[in-house]
């Protein structure tokens, strides 16, 4: 795994307080991972932090799961 | 409008600087123990007052799963905590209690100060750009307190923070009496929280010069009464009750402590934040509260004074109590529990109220402490169960809660 993957994922189980185990691709935060509309707001702000990177508002609407998040990152991580 | 009910305290909780319930609290105001200590939330060392009555061994994740607890302020986290101890005293949620008909009514003076004060710091330190978190809103704002109780136990009644400074809690206990007596709601978690030890927190009631300054003894900074006092002393916590109609509580074979039997309220209408010296407010204040619960000042037992240890607030409270209460003055019990537990500010109504029905309930009525040399301005002829606690049948008792505004508070309780 990537290490732009690695912080992902590690910030995922932080804000979202679930197991490495849940965090696969596919999880969705809200769905799978029991995020509300609060907690992606804040998701979205620590990836910036971490990464460097700013996300603009029609792409966050975008990154609706680990996976998505990763591949964005990735492609625009400074 | 249906007719008016009668309201009792089926429930109690407290998390205050002298016990995390409200069993323990009890045992720490019985035994006149001070909750005062250097300061340890932040570093101190430069404030002109460095100590205060916090909530002591407190771990937030004895309480809340990691992710519920950071979404909270601290003020939030102590209303939760200690509702849901009054909340599990009345035995409400496994009674099958109609939740539309279960309202929260909370008092907070100033809401979350420490989620305010991080997420300012923390913008000024950056480069301009906001990245201010979506919990700081909702973290800071005072009716999280009675939302996040809500939200916690499915309480669909009368939802509201009260704010009157330090009067919030008791404006939040009348709120809820009246919410019940109109037949708006059967049950209502009441009370109040506060948690005001941070930097803008000292630093701003410094500059008021509100506050004792006594950093070399701590635990007798707290001294209504005595002619030494120089300020009151910050505290944290909270107290919750579960206020309930009466027949309500009866139907379901609950444990009532005792009536709420009246509340009353007033203003100054005189200065921001000093009391006026005439005590005109206070005396309204009390008058109304024993209008509206309809017995005589002699009915009166204990009264828990407002009492912070301020210069000026302490004598004008004593007149007043005298104007009110004529020659009774003297056969009261009247005790300043911040003496103990330091000045919650817009919980103190609510670690008040608990402390009057624990009063009521254990027969003894909790002390004055650090009251070593009675200030010859206040008629030391009046009982302040000074130093240690007292034995009595205590059938009425009143607690004052004044707070900056001018807004003053009162409610009676008295026993079945």
């Amino acid at each position: 795994m990537s290490e732009i993957a690695e912080k992902v994922k590690a910030i995922i189980i932080d804000k979202l307080g679930v197991e490495a185990s849940e965090v696969t691709p596919e999880a969705s935060f809200t769905n799978d991972l029991g995020a509300d509309s609060l907690d992606t707001v804040e998701l979205i702000m620590e990836f910036e932090k971490e990464f460097n990177v700013s996300i603009p508002d029609d792409q966050a609407e975008n990154i609706g799961t680990v996976g998505q998040a990763i591949s964005y990152l990735e492609e625009h991580a400074k | 409008m249906t007719s008016i009910r009668r309201v009792v305290v089926t429930g109690l909780g407290a998390i205050t600087p002298l016990g995390n319930t409200a069993p323990a609290y009890w045992e720490g105001l019985r035994a006149g123990t001070s909750g005062a200590a250097t300061i340890t939330r932040f570093d101190p060392s430069k404030f002109k007052t460095r100590f205060a009555c916090e909530v002591k061994d407190y771990n937030p994740d004895t309480y809340f799963d990691r992710k519920e607890g950071r979404k909270m302020d601290l003020f939030t986290q102590f209303a939760v905590i200690a509702s849901d101890e009054a909340i599990a005293d009345s035995g409400l949620l496994e009674s099958g209690v109609d939740k539309d008909r279960v309202g929260v009514i909370w008092g907070s003076g100033i809401g979350g100060l420490k989620s305010l004060q991080e997420e300012c710091f923390q913008f000024e330190r950056g480069d301009g750009t906001p990245r201010y978190s979506p919990f700081f809103i909702p973290r800071m704002i005072a009716d999280s307190s009675s939302g996040n109780i809500s939200i916690k136990n499915g309480f669909r009644g009368p939802n509201f923070v009260t704010t009157s400074a330090c009067a919030s809690s008791n404006d939040a206990i009348i709120a809820a009496f009246n919410n019940i007596r109109l037949g708006l709601a059967d049950a209502v978690v009441t009370g109040g929280s506060e948690a005001a030890i941070t930097e803008s927190g000292v630093g701003g009631f410094n500059a008021l010069k509100a506050m004792s300054e006594r950093n070399d003894d701590p635990a007798s900074a707290s001294r209504p009464y005595d002619k030494d006092r120089d300020g009151f002393v910050l505290g944290e916590g909270s107290g919750a009750l579960v206020l309930e109609e009466y027949e309500h509580a009866k139907a379901r074979g609950a444990k009532i402590y005792c009536e709420l039997i009246g509340g009353g309220m007033s203003s100054d209408a005189y200065h921001i934040t000093a009391p006026d010296p005439s005590g005109e407010g206070v005396v309204l204040v009390m008058k109304n509260a024993l209008r509206d619960a309809g017995i005589q000042p002699e009915e009166v037992d204990y009264i828990n004074t407002h009492g912070t240890s301020t210069p000026l607030g302490d004598g004008a409270e004593i007149k007043a109590i005298e104007k009110v209460f004529g020659a009774h003055a003297e056969k009261l019990n009247i005790s300043s529990t911040k003496s103990m537990t330091g000045h919650l500010l817009g919980g103190a109504g609510g670690i008040e109220a608990v402390a009057c029905i624990l009063a009521m309930q254990h027969g003894m009525v909790p002390p004055t402490i650090n009251l070593h040399t009675p200030d010859p301005e206040i008629n030391q002829a009046l009982n302040f169960t000074p130093n240690v606690a007292q034995e009595r049948d205590v059938r009425v008792a009143m607690s004052n809660t004044f707070g900056f505004g001018g807004h003053n508070t009162s409610v009676i309780f008295r026993k079945l």
